[in-house]
């Protein structure tokens, strides 16, 4: 909402000294959004003033048409004599009264105007449009005033040209403020001083010979006055004051009926429809529509009706869709101007609508139909419903005074019943919301202001006013008073909050992977979890796989990407390829999120009740709810691609390789306390031969290693991209492992390496398995120090050598006994996976 | 009494008399001090010290002295032995230091020489501010709430009193899901809030519920549609907005320094009555910069002020909705994107920074923010 000072003036007596920055800061502070003040021709500088136009000369001679004109514009020259003025336009003629600027000032932009030479002639100034004087932008056409101003009149003053706008963010529970009246009773609050309320005109009472009008549908419709004024003139204007308050309103005059509608609902928040009589048939009727049933708007636009819009008809059918928009067949007729006669024929009698409709109704019309209309913007927010016959008989007022008419006699104002709605609240209970102590008597005060009766001692009964429907419970008339004594004086407390047990297992152990990751060389990164069938196909993973089971979205930012991410490797691998895009080769990316799932879940997926809200639902219903949701199970995911160790001083490079991407996992799993066994698999979308399954117990919780070479190239991705992805859920659901305190043995340690040839499919976790279970209790710790493949260990075989570490908790060993427990080793390596000795 | 057999006069032998004594000893350590390294040094000492040297000749010639002349030859070549030795130690300690300098000027290296060798990591500075808010509400007793990013409409809409006409429930700011009934993807962390009134028996409830969420906006330098949030909720017996206003200076203070505090403005939100805007003082110019051309602040526009986001007493029809009774208890609750928070806090520029993953916006912020 626009507001501008010069309007709000004439119902609040704002001392001269206020300027709309004081105006703002006061009205912020009361609760409305005032956003900014617009500083209307704050750089204008006259002359600029009327001018009456005495002869054109079409100069032709230029590739454009251009006039050079004499123009009386009075005593401003200092000279009396016609100023010349070359000018582009053409929506003028001789004998118009237009705005001239003359030398010496300066227009909105700035832009000085001096007499300058141009298409061979001198212009003393310029006839001005209304952009050229910050009057709006819809049109570049010359001004062409109504003839009764004389030349040399300050235009600057005429056009009200110099002005503070405030413009407001109005919330949705603030409907009322959607009009200068209630930015007005706001304003006289603030600055405690007396409201000129502009619905306070004398109203003649309802009669039966009013306009016809039946109300069919009452819920959707308690209110609608109708007046009728005829004798118009079809050629009357909108005044220039009228015009100039609705622009800078932020609305655009258009004509004289529109621009009263719209005048009054700037004024009053009543949104108004203006109908020409002649082409009503019979009784106006509000009822809803037969499904299907068709109207065309006032903007030219063929509508289907649902059974839900609430309409106006005549017998004809509909002839507008109730508080949203009009019907183009009733609407005011364009004058039309006979070229022989000059004789203006048009709409002359005009009936006028001020009704009331349910917020609910409009709404949903208004949004079925793409029409946010200013009106029914309001109807949305909340009209008041009392101000239907004061704005009806406003506009009435005003065709009656600047279009000639006659204001018929006859009032229709149909009521349908509603009770008096009133709350009962403690009156302390907005100090204890509040935690300050205002007391009694400025509560009332306060809820007085704001247009409540208050009745009551202890407990307050308060109706609040018919513009104020958001008015509904205690609490929104505590927000009304504490508000109103600032919310800047509230003290700050703190509360005794209970001791608390910081952050969960879970939450924690989400941290540490993060940091482990984080310190191992991988970067983290949150991608949006929306997926298409594109990257799918990429992957290769194949209809069937659960994760091609998506939960879709009716309403994607692209639908390219309509599915959330069953995996987290298509944003991973799509934030590896951006990055190599942009010249970060070398790259390992981790994230720690949520996947979407519907396998395994139930057929009550999707379909979650519809509980009420007045009771806290059942252990059921909350069940109900949550059966409704797909599986959303923590996953966390790296990618790999580049150097892990660049080339360097120091040496030969290092590429990221599979086995980073397992023990990435192996980080993750350390981090959460368990262990992880690994397996070979073949998974998509991982290398068939590089690919390791990764188990918690007999628990698959992910993989890790190599991509599959086609999905690199699908995918565009560097060569030997690699990728881990490990459920976090099922990682940690046996629990971590508690670690118990070792007991540290201070005796000597006993080393002995043995090298065993295997077969090369034989996988070192079988013979580290096979190992460890021969070497026995002495075994401290066992590593593989090295691979070896080559003629001397034979073809098709390798050869593995180990370090084996003993020790004893109480002795120091023997050579024999080290010696007996690594052959002991070596016994069952051989005997579970053929391991021989090497040489 | 008998004199000693005096037959012998040590004099007479020539390798044992004092002055040759002498003259050996001073050989030596002239030989000594003219070594000019370990090597020179160790031959000198082969020369004057070892078995075939003449000091140990001479010593040899003791033996055939003698009785009574034997104790002070071997007196007078055992001083010169002892200092023999000791001017070879001394010059060997003397060699071996200037030896040693000179091997660690010959292994110096160049220190400067760059590393860059182990890659780099971090952390996204969206999850490590969210922990720090986290951390900032754990502290004063909160716990971290958590919940589905998919959330039933009753959770994310109904029960926070926003009614099946609220103009949020459009499909222009929430994303529903396809062949779904009352399915969303969740518009606030509010359903959280809900979740946690829900789980607990009876108040107190204090949680505060970081999360991921969700709007219909396109992606550009100011909007992203997959945004970060933490939102707060205290139920309790007594709780007042002077409670809500602590907190939040609290918070401002523990994020931005000592000194920062908050404002409250009036505004509307379905889920809280009153409600209202909150602002905290910019943390940069502390307010200056209003009315003071010189000194433009950039953070806050020269407002003064940073908006934070919305608050307010939760309505009592939430905590109806929850089977909370509302004469009995009083909530207060709050909620703000981190993405705002973070670009302010460190003057990013443009959302797509933080959505797009690239490493070169992430790494600068380490392992905490
Ligand atoms: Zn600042």
């Amino acid at each position: 909402m626009r507001v501008p000072l010069s309007w709000l003036r004439e119902y609040v007596d704002l001392p001269a000294g206020e300027t709309g920055r004081d105006i703002q800061a006061k009205l912020i502070r009361a609760g409305l959004e005032v956003e900014g003040v617009e500083q209307l021709g704050a750089d204008l500088k006259g002359p600029l003033v009327v001018g009456h136009v005495l002869a054109i000369e079409e100069l032709t001679e230029f590739k454009k048409p251009i006039r050079y004109c004499q123009v009386d514009v009075g005593d401003a020259n200092g000279t009396g004599e016609p100023q010349n003025i070359v000018c582009g336009a053409r929506n003028f003629a001789v004998g118009d009264k237009v705005v001239v600027v003359l030398p010496g000032a300066v227009l909105p932009g700035p832009f000085p105007i001096a007499a300058r030479q141009t298409y061979g002639k001198t212009s003393e100034g310029m006839i001005c449009s209304a952009r050229e004087l910050g009057m709006g932008d819809d049109h570049d056409g010359i001004i062409v005033l109504p003839p009764e101003y004389e030349p040399g009149t300050d235009a600057i003053e005429l056009l009200e040209l110099v002005d503070e706008v405030l413009d407001i963010a109005v919330t949705a529970d603030r409907g009322y403020c959607l009009s200068l009246r209630g930015v007005a009773r706001e304003t006289a609050i603030a600055f405690d001083l007396p409201l000129r309320d502009p619905a306070l005109i004398d109203v003649p009472p309802a009669n039966s010979y009013g306009p016809l009008v039946k109300v069919e549908d009452q819920a959707g419709c308690d209110r609608f006055v109708a007046r009728s004024v005829v004798g118009v003139d079809p050629a009357a204007k909108s005044p220039i004051w009228m015009q100039r308050r609705i622009q800078k309103a932020g609305m655009r005059p258009i004509s004289l009926a529109v621009d009263i509608t719209n005048y009054v609902m700037l004024e009053m928040g009543q949104p108004l429809h203006a109908y020409d009589r002649h082409r009503i048939d019979g009784a106006i009727t509000v009822r809803r529509a037969n499904a299907g049933e068709k109207l065309r708007t006032l903007d030219g636009v063929e509508r289907t009706l649902d059974a839900e819009d609430l309409l106006i008809c005549d017998n004809a059918g509909p002839i507008g869709i109730a508080g949203v928009m009009g019907g183009a067949g009733t609407e005011i007729a364009d004058p039309v101007v006979d070229p022989e006669t000059g004789e203006v024929t048009g709409t002359s009698e005009i009936v006028i609508e001020a009704a009331h409709f349910a917020p609910v109704s409009i709404a949903r019309s208004a949004r079925r139909h793409k029409l946010p209309s200013e009106a029914a913007k309001r109807f949305e927010r909340g009209v008041d419903p009392e101000a239907t016959k004061a704005a009806a008989q406003r506009a009435v007022d005003l065709l009656v005074l600047v279009a000639g008419g006659t204001a018929e006699a006859g009032v229709t104002d149909i009521v349908a019943p509603h009770p008096v709605h009133s709350i009962s609240i403690a009156a302390d209970l907005p100090d204890r919301v509040a935690g300050q102590e205002y007391g009694r008597e400025t509560v009332v005060r306060r809820l007085q202001e704001v247009g409540c009766t208050v009745v009551g001692s202890d407990v307050l009964v308060v109706t609040p006013p018919t513009w104020r429907p958001d008015l509904t419970d205690p609490n929104d008339l505590c927000e009304e008073v504490i508000r109103l004594e600032g919310y800047e004086n509230l003290p700050s407390t703190l509360p005794d909050v209970p001791a608390g047990r910081g952050l969960t297992e879970a939450q924690r152990l989400r941290r540490r992977i993060g940091v482990a990751l984080a310190s191992s060389g991988q970067v983290e990164v949150q991608n949006y979890p929306f997926i298409g069938e594109a990257v799918l196909d990429a992957l290769g993973i194949e209809a069937g796989d659960p994760r091609r089971e998506t939960v879709k979205i009716a309403n994607p930012i692209s639908h390219e990407e309509p599915s959330l991410r069953t995996t987290l490797l298509p944003g991973l691998l799509g934030a590896l390829h951006r990055n190599v895009g942009r010249g970060t080769t070398d790259v390992a990316l981790f994230e720690l999120g949520r996947v979407f799932r519907v396998d395994g879940t139930a057929e009550t997926l999707y379909h979650a009740p519809r509980l009420p809200v007045d009771r806290r639902p059942t252990g059921d219903e909350i069940a109900q709810l949550d059966a409704a949701l797909p599986r959303q199970p923590y996953r966390v995911g790296a990618v790999f691609a580049g150097h892990r160790d660049p080339q360097g001083w120091w040496g030969k490079p290092q590429a990221w390789t599979w086995a980073d991407a397992v023990e990435a996992a192996r980080t993750v799993a350390d981090a959460a306390g368990v262990s992880l066994t690994v397996r070979q698999d073949q998974h998509t979308p991982w290398h068939p031969g590089r690919c390791a399954a990764l188990y918690v117990g007999e628990q698959l919780v992910g993989h890790a290693g190599e991509l599959h070479p086609r999905v690199v190239k699908s995918l565009n991705l560097p060569e030997r991209t690699c990728a881990m992805e490990l459920d976090l859920d099922l990682l940690t659901a046996g629990g971590a492992v508690k670690a118990e305190g070792p007991k540290i043995s201070t005796f000597p340690v006993a080393t002995q390496d043995v090298a065993l040839i295997v077969d090369d499919a034989v996988k070192a976790a079988d013979v580290e398995a096979a190992l460890r279970a021969g070497a026995g209790s002495l075994l401290e710790s066992l590593r593989l120090f090295d691979v070896y493949r080559g003629e001397s260990v034979g073809e098709g075989r390798k050869s593995l050598a180990y370090a084996l570490r003993f020790r004893a908790a109480d002795r120091t060993l023997t050579a024999d006994e080290a010696s007996a427990a690594r052959e002991s080793a070596v016994a069952e390596a051989a005997t579970r996976v053929g391991a021989t000795l090497r040489g | 009494m008998s004199a000693p057999n005096k037959s012998y006069d040590p004099v007479e032998v020539e390798a044992l008399k004092p002055e040759e004594i002498e003259r050996l000893r001073d050989e030596a350590l002239a030989a000594f001090a003219a070594a000019t390294d370990l090597d020179a040094l160790h031959e000198a000492k082969v020369a004057h010290m070892g078995d075939r040297s003449p000091l140990a000749l001479a010593n040899r010639e003791i033996g055939a002295l003698p009785p009574a002349a034997k104790a002070e030859a071997g007196k007078r070549v055992g001083a010169a032995r002892g200092g023999v030795n000791k001017a070879f130690a001394a010059r060997k300690v003397e060699l071996e230091a200037e030896r040693d300098a000179r091997v660690l000027v010959e292994e110096a290296v160049d220190v400067t020489l760059p590393y860059d060798r182990a890659p780099r990591g971090g952390r996204h500075p969206l999850t490590t501010f969210a922990e720090r808010l986290m951390d900032v509400f754990t502290a004063m007793g909160y716990s971290v709430a958590e919940g589905p990013e998919v959330e039933a409409e009753w959770l994310n809409f109904d029960a926070l009193n926003m009614g099946p006409d609220h103009p949020a429930r459009s499909t222009q700011d929430t994303f529903f899901l396809k062949d779904a009934d009352s399915v969303v993807l969740r518009t606030h962390t509010s359903g959280v809030q809900i979740r946690s009134l829900l789980a607990a028996a009876e108040p107190p409830v204090y949680v505060i519920c970081p999360g991921r969420v969700f709007r219909s906006d396109e992606l550009d330098a100011t909007h992203t549609p997959v945004f970060n949030q933490v939102e707060l909720l205290a139920v309790d017996e007594g709780l007042t907005m002077a409670d809500l206003k602590g907190t939040l200076d609290h918070m401002v203070e523990s994020l931005f320094g000592e000194g920062i505090s908050t404002r409250l403005r009036p505004n509307y939100f379905p889920f809280t009555e009153p409600s209202a805007e909150m602002d905290m003082v910019c943390f940069v110019c502390r307010g200056e910069s209003v009315g003071n051309p010189d000194r433009p602040c950039r953070t806050c526009s020269s407002e003064g002020w940073i908006e934070l986001g919305g608050c307010g007493m939760v309505n009592p029809r939430v905590l109806v909705a929850c089977g909370i009774d509302p004469n009995k208890y009083s909530g207060f609750a709050f909620g703000f994107g981190i993405e705002r928070m973070l670009m302010f806090r460190h003057n990013v520029e443009d959302m797509r920074d933080i959505v797009e993953g690239d490493v070169r916006f992430t790494l600068p912020f380490g392992m905490e923010i």
